[in-house]
C-alpha cells in the first residue's frame, strides 16, 4: 500500500459530521449509475482494487468504457444480466456529511424497491432526461417520493450535454415540474441542470452552464436541512424492551428502552402510558454514558418513571396533553409487495412500531394509477407493486399519527400469516 | 441554542442499538457471533449499551478455525470475563474429527469455508433463532444487498433475489420452525466509521490492528502471517516485515498490511488515505467475483 499520500484527518470535524440518507430514482437510461458513479468516484469513495476488478469486467464483457453500474450490481446474478434487482447500499462521505444512498434498480420491481428505499430517505434524487423531459416515470418516481413523505427532492436534468446545454430547455423542464410538484405533497423541491457523464454540476460547478448560479448537487447534499425532518414536537417512545438486571447492584431498575419516535422527552416530564392510560413522571432517561437531560428523535434510550406501572413491549409512552390517535379501524395507503395479490377479507399479521397485530382487510377504497395519478375505483384487485386506499380493523387498538406528521407512527407492515413474507407497507392517513 | 442534532456516529450507534434490542425482544435465543475482529468488539460494545445496566442478554458465539493467532483467544476471553457475557465456542476442528467438514488441501488450503458447517451445526445444536454478526453493507457487494433482519431456511441458506423487503425501522423476525435469522445492527456503518467510533469511545482492541513485526509470506501480492497452520510452497521463505492486519480472521487467510500505525489514531489517518478496500487483503475473497456471494448463500456469516 502506498503511503504517499500522508493525511492527516480531522477527527474533530468528523465527529461533527451529519447522516443524509437519499436515494436515487431513474433508469439506466438516464444515467443514474454514472451519476452515482460520479459522486462515489469524485469523493474518492471508489478503492483501487474496486475500480480495478470493475475495469476488468467490463473488459471481459467487451464494454467500450468502464461500466460504472457494476459497483452497484452486487449479485451474480444482476451482473449476468446486467439488471439491478435490489435495493444495493453506498456508501459515502465528504467533510461535512457521511451520506448513504438507497440504488434502486430501474426496470424490474422498480416499486417495491423504491419504496423499500425511500422509507429511511431525508431526501430523493430523481433525473430527468434533458431531451425527454417529463415522462411517466417522472410522475411515478415523484408520486412514490411525495407517498413516502420524503422531505426534499431534487430533480436533476440530466444530459445538458445532448441540449448544448440550454438554458432554455432547462426552464421549459424545470417550470413543467414546478408546476406538476406543486400537486404533490413535498416540502422542499429543487432543480439542478447537470451530465453525469462530463460531471457539470455534480461536484464541481460546470463551465458550460455559466448562466446557472446555483448550487451543485453535491453542494445541496451536503447543505439541505435535515436537523428538522424528525417530529420534534409529539412526543411518542413505543417501548421496545424492558430493562430489568435484577442484580445485587441494581435490585429494583425497570427500565423501558426504545428508540424516540418523536417530541423532546425530559425528566421531570409528565406522562402517560397506553393502552393502560395510566400517568406518571419520569424519574430519568439513561443511556449506558449516564443520564441525559433531553432525549429526542431517533436516540435510543431507556426511561425510568416515578410510579411502578405495569408496561410492557408495544406500548407507548407520551405526553399527557398529546396522546395519538387510539384506533382499530385505519385508513391506508398500501403498497403492495408481494407477488400473491391483496386479499379482501383477508387476515394479515401487522407489525406498527413495536406492536404486533391481527388485521382484516375491510375494503378497497381505490387504486391509484401511478403513472397517471388517477383514481381507478371499479378495479379492486391489487397485486405486486399497486397502490392503493384500503381500510383496515385491527384486533387491538394502535396507537397511530398521520404519516405525514410521524413517518414512525404513521406507518405499518402487513405479514402474511402463512409465508411470514412482508406483503404490504402501510402509510396511515 | 440547542438543536435537535445528533452527529452520524451517534445516529449509527442509536440504530444499531435499536437493532440489538428488536433481537432481544423477538426471538428466543439468540446469539452474537464474536470473531476478536474489530467489528464483533465494536458489536459487543453496543450490546452492552443497548441492555445497561443489565447484561448481554444472548451468549456470545465463537466458531473457533482452530487457526488463531494466540492474541485473539486471549483478547476473547478476556472480553467475556469482563462483560460477564456467556462464551460458546464452535470447533472447526471438532467438525473435522467427526468427519462432517474435510480439511482443504493445497497451498491454499483454509478452513474458511468449514466454518459454515460448523457455525450451522452450532446454531442447530443450541437452537440459537437468531445470530448477531458485525457484517457490514460496505465490505463486500454482495453484503451491499443485505438486510438488517436476514432470513435462513431451514438449511441455513440465504435468497438473495428472494429477501423480505424492509422499510422503516420495522423488522420482521417471523419465521418457522427450524429457520433462523442473521441479523446485522452494523450493516450502515463504514470501515472508517468503525475507526473512529473505536476510538472517540476509547474500545480496546488486539494488538495484531497495531503496526508490528512480523514473519510473513508474501504470496500473489497477499501478505500472509507466517504461521504453522500455512503450507510453504518449495519457493516461499518467511521474511520479516512491519505490518499490521486491517481485519482479523482466519489466521491462513487474512492479509496484512505493511503499516506503521501504531495508535488508533493514526489507524485513522491510514484509513483515510487508503485507497484498497479492506478486504482486498483477504485471500478468502479472491477466489472468485462472487466468492463472498456464494459463501453467504450457503450459509457462511
Amino acid at each position: 500500500m502506498s503511503q504517499k499520500e500522508k493525511i492527516k484527518f480531522d477527527t474533530e470535524a468528523y465527529q461533527k459530521m451529519e447522516l443524509l440518507r437519499f436515494t436515487t430514482a431513474g433508469s439506466v437510461d438516464d444515467g443514474k449509475s454514472t451519476l452515482i458513479g460520479r459522486l462515489l468516484y469524485d469523493s474518492k469513495a471508489i478503492f483501487e482494487d474496486q475500480m480495478k476488478s470493475i475495469e476488468e469486467t467490463s473488459r471481459k464483457r467487451g464494454e467500450e468504457y468502464t461500466n460504472l453500474a457494476l459497483l452497484t450490481d452486487g449479485l451474480k446474478a444482476e451482473r449476468e444480466q446486467g439488471i439491478t434487482i435490489d435495493v444495493a447500499y453506498r456508501y459515502f462521505s465528504t467533510p461535512k456529511r457521511k451520506f448513504i444512498i438507497a440504488d434502486t434498480p430501474g426496470h424490474i420491481q422498480y416499486t417495491r424497491n423504491m419504496v423499500t428505499g425511500a422509507s429511511t430517505a431525508n431526501l430523493a434524487v430523481i433525473l430527468v432526461d434533458a431531451r425527454h423531459g417529463l415522462t411517466e416515470q417522472t410522475h411515478r418516481h415523484s408520486f412514490i417520493a411525495s407517498l413516502l413523505g420524503i422531505p426534499h427532492v431534487i430533480y436533476c436534468i440530466n444530459k445538458m450535454d445532448l441540449v448544448d446545454y440550454s438554458e432554455e430547455r432547462y426552464e421549459e423542464i424545470k417550470a413543467e415540474l414546478t408546476d406538476f410538484s406543486s400537486k404533490m405533497d413535498v416540502k422542499d423541491v429543487n432543480f439542478i441542470p447537470i451530465s453525469a457523464l462530463f460531471g457539470d454540476n455534480v461536484v464541481e460547478r460546470s463551465k458550460n452552464m455559466e448562466w446557472y448560479t446555483g448550487p451543485t448537487l453535491l453542494y445541496e447534499l451536503e447543505t439541505v436541512h435535515i436537523a428538522s425532518d424528525y417530529n420534534h414536537i409529539d412526543c411518542r417512545f413505543p417501548v421496545q424492551y424492558v430493562i430489568r438486571p435484577q442484580s445485587l447492584e441494581y435490585p429494583d431498575y425497570r427500565g423501558y428502552a426504545g428508540r424516540i419516535a418523536g417530541g423532546v422527552f425530559k425528566p421531570g416530564d409528565k406522562v402517560m402510558a397506553l393502552p393502560s392510560g395510566f400517568t406518571s413522571v419520569i424519574k430519568s432517561i439513561d443511556t449506558f454514558e449516564g443520564p441525559v437531560e433531553e432525549a429526542f428523535a431517533p436516540m435510543s434510550v431507556t426511561i425510568r418513571l416515578e410510579d411502578e406501572i405495569d408496561i410492557s413491549r408495544g406500548d407507548m409512552i407520551v405526553r399527557e396533553n398529546n396522546v395519538p390517535e387510539a384506533s382499530q379501524d385505519l385508513e391506508v395507503m398500501v403498497v403492495w409487495l408481494n407477488e400473491k395479490p391483496l386479499q379482501l377479507r383477508g387476515k394479515y399479521r401487522l407489525m406498527h412500531t413495536s406492536k404486533t397485530a391481527r388485521a382484516l382487510v375491510r375494503d378497497v377504497r381505490y387504486k391509484v394509477d401511478i403513472n397517471t395519478l388517477h383514481r381507478i375505483e371499479d378495479d379492486k384487485n391489487v397485486g405486486l407493486n399497486e397502490i392503493a386506499r384500503i381500510t383496515l380493523r385491527t384486533t387491538e387498538p394502535l396507537f397511530v399519527d398521520p404519516y405525514s406528521r410521524n413517518r414512525q407512527t404513521g406507518s405499518l407492515i402487513l405479514i402474511d400469516e402463512a409465508t411470514n413474507n412482508t406483503v404490504a407497507a402501510c402509510m396511515i392517513i | 441554542m440547542f438543536s435537535y442534532r445528533m452527529n452520524h456516529l451517534k445516529e449509527l450507534e442509536s440504530e444499531s442499538i435499536y437493532v440489538m434490542r428488536e433481537v432481544a425482544a423477538q426471538f428466543e435465543r439468540p446469539c452474537l457471533l464474536f470473531s476478536g475482529g474489530k467489528d464483533s468488539i465494536v458489536l459487543v460494545h453496543l450490546a452492552r449499551k443497548a441492555f445497561h445496566p443489565a447484561k448481554i442478554p444472548f451468549p456470545l458465539l465463537h466458531i473457533d478455525t482452530g487457526h488463531n493467532f494466540p492474541e485473539t483467544i486471549e483478547f476473547r476471553d478476556r472480553l467475556v470475563a469482563e462483560t460477564g457475557a456467556r462464551l460458546i465456542v464452535g470447533s472447526v476442528q471438532k467438525s473435522i474429527d467427526e468427519g462432517k467438514a474435510v480439511e482443504e488441501k493445497g497451498y491454499n488450503a483454509s478452513r474458511n469455508m468449514l466454518q459454515t458447517v460448523t457455525l450451522l451445526e452450532t446454531i442447530e445444536e443450541h437452537k440459537f433463532d437468531a445470530a448477531i454478526g458485525g457484517a457490514r453493507r460496505d465490505e463486500e457487494k454482495a453484503r451491499a444487498k443485505e438486510r438488517f433482519f436476514s432470513h435462513r431456511d431451514e438449511f441455513g441458506q440465504w435468497d438473495p433475489k428472494n429477501q423480505r423487503p424492509e422499510l422503516w425501522n420495522i423488522f420482521n423476525g417471523f419465521k418457522n420452525m427450524g429457520e433462523h435469522f442473521r441479523v446485522f445492527p452494523l450493516s450502515n456503518w463504514t470501515e472508517m466509521d468503525i475507526w473512529q467510533y473505536i476510538t472517540i469511545e476509547d474500545i480496546d482492541i488486539p494488538e495484531l490492528y497495531f503496526s508490528h513485526k512480523r514473519k510473513v509470506i508474501v504470496r500473489d501480492g497477499v501478505i500472509l502471517a507466517y504461521t504453522p497452520f500455512l503450507k510453504l510452497r518449495p519457493d516461499e521463505k518467511p521474511v520479516e516485515m512491519v505490518v499490521r492486519f486491517r481485519t482479523i480472521g482466519d489466521a491462513t487467510c487474512t492479509g496484512a498490511t505493511k503499516s506503521t500505525a501504531a495508535s488508533k489514531e493514526e489507524i485513522v489517518d491510514e484509513v483515510a488515505a487508503t485507497r484498497i478496500t479492506e478486504r482486498g487483503g483477504r485471500f478468502d475473497d479472491k477466489r472468485s467475483d462472487s466468492a463472498m456471494e456464494d459463501r453467504k448463500r450457503e450459509g457462511y456469516f
